[in-house]
């Protein structure tokens, strides 16, 4: 344990990625089976225990250490992990901690009614940087600046395989991935995976930069999609039960029964999740309500029955095709839905267009007439390529709205900005009222955060826990992609990826807008 | 009690502030970092290193006059006794004893009650109303030993033997520590200085502090730097002034270090939890050493030492004195 805490550490104080890399490597190759697959599922999110959860060490915490004492420690430090570590009144160190893959044994094995000690007993055994180790190991979430992609880079740093065969078997191993290492290290051939039944990692796009972009891409190699407001989805069709995975492979389809019983086919299909009827989009509100669940009700699956827009294909039948340039795999896919009828998927229509002006007169359009969040432009040439590779796929949005509207309540953000209020909830008029149109938290540099920082600590008129209120004088500028009626805001809207655009010092809270002017961007349906 | 002392830490009797943040007649100044010390006093009382250090920082002529006055020298006016006590936070650091009618009081300043060789140590002074700082005022802040933190030091000084080592220091008192630390603990090569420090370096060896050999490190060449160590102001770790060291590991000497989400934002590789400072043990053990019953919290997270001071039996409130910042923190 003691390796991978200090591992940890150099990991999260490393600025530099090729230092991170390294550090990485060097520990992949010193550390001997099965801790360094468990240290990899750490690091790549896929360790998790069912009885371990962030609820359960503050409890664990609390019975140690007064609660309003915990909860301001807590607000200021902004990480359940590294407050738990640092506030821990028991100096421990004296004892070895068990190794990383006896530890995940423990935590797994221990029975529920005997964790609570066991995990009194381990933060007492542990040097502050293991206990803060331990914290991270045991509730996730590490804000330590890894990605899952820079953990696969560091193991074919080591190893001299090439990333893109790692990431192709990635979501058919299995943790503490002996069979991984052991085709790493040269010792055994690389593992083989049931291609049908696993994940695919996606092809994503780039923004598209209109200033460079345009003028160098001909519009005649490139096709345009709308794209699609809901979630991005892989779905296998085979002999067994389909299987719905996320974007980043996380299987869905409990929430989605009525869309998987549903479906016929042979193959791997990318494309949008929607709800709605006869293939007609709702908002995406309406589709957040049947996300984050493990099942759906009949309620539910009626009011908001759930839809593919397919936009590609990246098996037939058994075949995979993703080394065809996207012309064929279109065809294929065209062919696939000529065979048979289906209730639940349907494909996505390419737009018509000879040049980009022309183009972006039709992304205008619709994002004015029916609120399209932007169109999709796509390579005919290129094969489908996990990851985002560049030229390839361009994403161009809709121009956002703006809205000016004033600052009202401010909390401390976490990770990185933990200890600085940079989560900002804002509002806009209505008669002499404020009410709350919506809350971000990006869209400023780290310079604006400190000086917004220091305006909420001197503005501040009462605080409600970590919550801040403050003076009503400050205005964004908040930029947003779409206006949604929403029943769970009191101002009735909700705004689609809100951030701020500008902070305007200069202009007075009163010359903010009203909530009508709000309303008036939420697209009828 | 209020009548010996306002709530501006105003001496009422003898119309005198502790570390005023406004340019008063009469200041008692506890220590030399600007938040406490400020020019433009008309008479200032303070320990001689204090009045030293001061004078070196704002020049001689920083205040109308210097009236100093030694630790445990009882000096009275009116009906009023000042005693100077030795608070350990930096060199000459004093807290403040003000004796009227029978009642005692304590203005600490800032202190710290772990040995260090660059200030006098730290002394307990009973009082019945205790004014204390509360800049690590919350349980998450236990401090590690010191000599902890050199050794992670010395370790990344041998992982790494190219890279120049630049620890960010404040030039007043955490700077003279590190060195001093660094001295302890056997390590004899040359330090090298950012200019900003040399100053109050020469200072603290004019008045009796052992530092070692220190040089200028815009005078060293690049290879004399690859594994050296560098102290430099906190705030030229991210300016151009650092960028010209051997592939630098930037490292930095405080208290708030012990919070790695911190360390991170600032971007620092090698944090090094050293404080001048208590620490929240310490500072809930001082508030019962005192033997205080009421306790006025200055700077810092008051929120907390004032929860805990109640959850005591004792009457707690926060000052909330606008100004004072921790110099630390500001960097």
């Amino acid at each position: 344990m003691k390796r991978f805490a200090t591992l940890l550490e150099t990991l999260a104080l490393t600025p530099s990625r090729n230092r991170k890399i390294e550090a990485l490597a060097a520990y992949f190759s010193d550390t001997p089976d099965p801790d360094r697959g468990y240290a990899l599922a750490v690091l790549t999110g896929a360790l998790s225990f069912a009885h371990v959860k962030p609820a359960r060490l503050k409890q664990v915490v609390l019975a140690e250490v007064d609660p309003h004492l915990f909860a301001l420690s807590y607000d200021y430090v902004g990480d359940l992990g590294e407050t738990i570590a640092l506030i821990w009144p028991h100096k421990g160190g004296m004892r070895e901690l068990p190794s990383l893959s006896n530890l995940v044994e423990l935590l797994n094995t221990t029975p529920k009614s005997e964790l609570a000690l066991l995990i009194a007993e381990l933060l007492t055994s542990a040097q502050i940087n293991e206990r803060w180790a331990l914290v991270k190991l045991a509730t996730g979430g590490l804000r330590i600046g890894v990605s899952e992609r820079l953990a696969k880079t560091a193991l074919a740093e080591m190893s001299g395989m090439d990333l893109k065969d790692i990431e192709e078997i990635w979501h058919g191993i299995k943790m503490p991935y002996g069979d991984l290492f052991a085709w790493l290290d040269g010792t055994s051939p690389k593992p083989e995976i049931d291609h049908t039944a696993r994940f695919h990692p996606l092809m994503l796009s780039n923004p598209i930069d209109e200033d460079k972009d345009f003028a160098s891409l001909d519009p005649a190699d490139f096709v345009a999609e709308w794209k699609w407001d809901g979630i991005r989805v892989q779905l296998i069709l085979g002999d067994g039960p389909a299987s719905l995975f996320s974007r980043t492979g996380e299987d869905i389809a409990p929430a989605f029964p009525d869309l998987v019983e549903n479906v016929f086919g042979h193959g791997v299909l990318d494309g949008e999740l929607l709800v709605g009827n006869n293939f007609e989009p709702a908002p995406f509100n309406a589709l957040q309500q049947r996300l984050n669940r493990k099942s759906a009700t009949e309620k539910l699956i009626g009011e908001h029955p759930a839809f593919i827009r397919v936009y590609d294909m990246l098996f037939d039948g058994d075949e995979d095709i993703r080394a065809l340039p996207w012309i064929d795999r279109r065809a294929r896919l065209q062919d696939f839905f000529a065979d048979q009828t289906q209730s639940r998927l349907d494909l996505s229509q390419l737009l018509a267009f000879s040049d980009w002006e022309q183009l972006g007169a039709i992304r205008r359009q619709g994002a004015d007439e029916n609120g399209h969040e932007g169109v999709m432009i796509k390579l005919k040439s290129a094969p489908y390529v996990p990851g985002r590779p560049k030229g390839n796929w361009f994403k161009w949005k809709r121009d956002p709205n703006l809205v000016d509207a004033v600052l009202m309540y401010a909390q401390r953000g976490h990770g990185k900005r933990s200890s600085y209020y940079s989560d900002f909830t804002f509002g806009a008029w209505r008669g002499n009222e404020l009410v709350p149109i919506g809350k971000a938290y990006f869209g400023f540099t780290d310079a604006e955060l400190k000086e917004l920082d220091k305006w909420v600590r001197a503005h501040t008129i009462q605080s409600f826990g970590p919550v801040r209120e403050v003076e009503k004088s400050l205005v964004f500028e908040v930029a947003f992609d779409s206006a949604q009626a929403s029943t769970r805001h009191k101002s009735g809207v909700a705004l689609r990826f809100p951030r701020i655009n500008r902070i305007r010092w200069d202009k007075p809270a009163t010359e903010a807008a009203n909530v009508d002017e709000v309303e008036n961007l939420i697209p009828a349906t | 009690m209020a009548q010996v002392l306002d709530r501006d830490l105003h001496i009422r009797r003898i119309d005198t502030y502790v570390d005023p943040t406004l340019p008063r007649e009469r200041a008692i100044i506890t220590h030399g970092h600007a938040d406490h010390a400020r020019s433009g006093h008309q008479k200032v009382l303070a320990t001689p290193d204090t009045i030293a250090i001061m004078q070196t920082r704002y020049g001689p002529d920083c205040a109308g006059s210097f009236q100093p006055l030694e630790f445990g020298q009882p000096l009275r006016i009116d009906d009023v006794t000042i005693t100077l006590y030795p608070a350990g936070h930096i060199l000459g650091s004093a807290q403040v004893l003000i004796e009227q009618d029978g009642q005692r009081v304590v203005v600490t300043g800032d202190y710290k009650r772990l040995p260090d060789k660059t200030a006098q140590p730290f002394e307990l002074v009973p009082c019945d109303l205790l004014v204390t700082e509360a800049t690590f005022g919350l349980p998450v802040f236990q401090h590690p030993h010191p000599s902890e933190e050199i050794a992670k030091l010395f370790k990344s000084l041998a992982a790494h033997p190219g890279r120049a080592h630049v620890i960010g220091a404040y030039a007043l008192g955490k700077a003279q520590r590190v060195i001093s630390l660094l001295r302890d603990a056997g390590y004899d090569a040359p330090i090298y200085l950012h200019g900003a420090m040399q100053r109050l370096c020469d200072l603290y060896i004019e008045r009796g502090i052992a530092l070692g050999e220190l040089r200028h490190a815009t005078e060293a060449t690049k290879a004399e730097l690859a594994g050296a160590i560098i102290i430099a102001p906190p705030s030229a770790l991210k300016d151009r002034w650092s960028r010209r060291l051997p592939d630098p590991v930037l490292a930095m000497a405080s208290g708030w270090m012990s919070v790695k989400q911190r360390a991170r934002q600032s971007g620092i590789e090698l944090p090094l939890v050293i404080s001048d400072h208590v620490d929240w043990p310490e500072l809930t053990q001082t508030v019962t050493d005192t033997g205080a019953a009421t306790i006025w919290v200055t700077h810092g997270r008051e929120d907390a030492l004032v929860y805990w001071s109640r959850q005591q039996g004792l009457v707690a409130e926060p000052l909330n004195i606008q100004g004072y910042e921790d110099e630390e923190q500001e960097q």
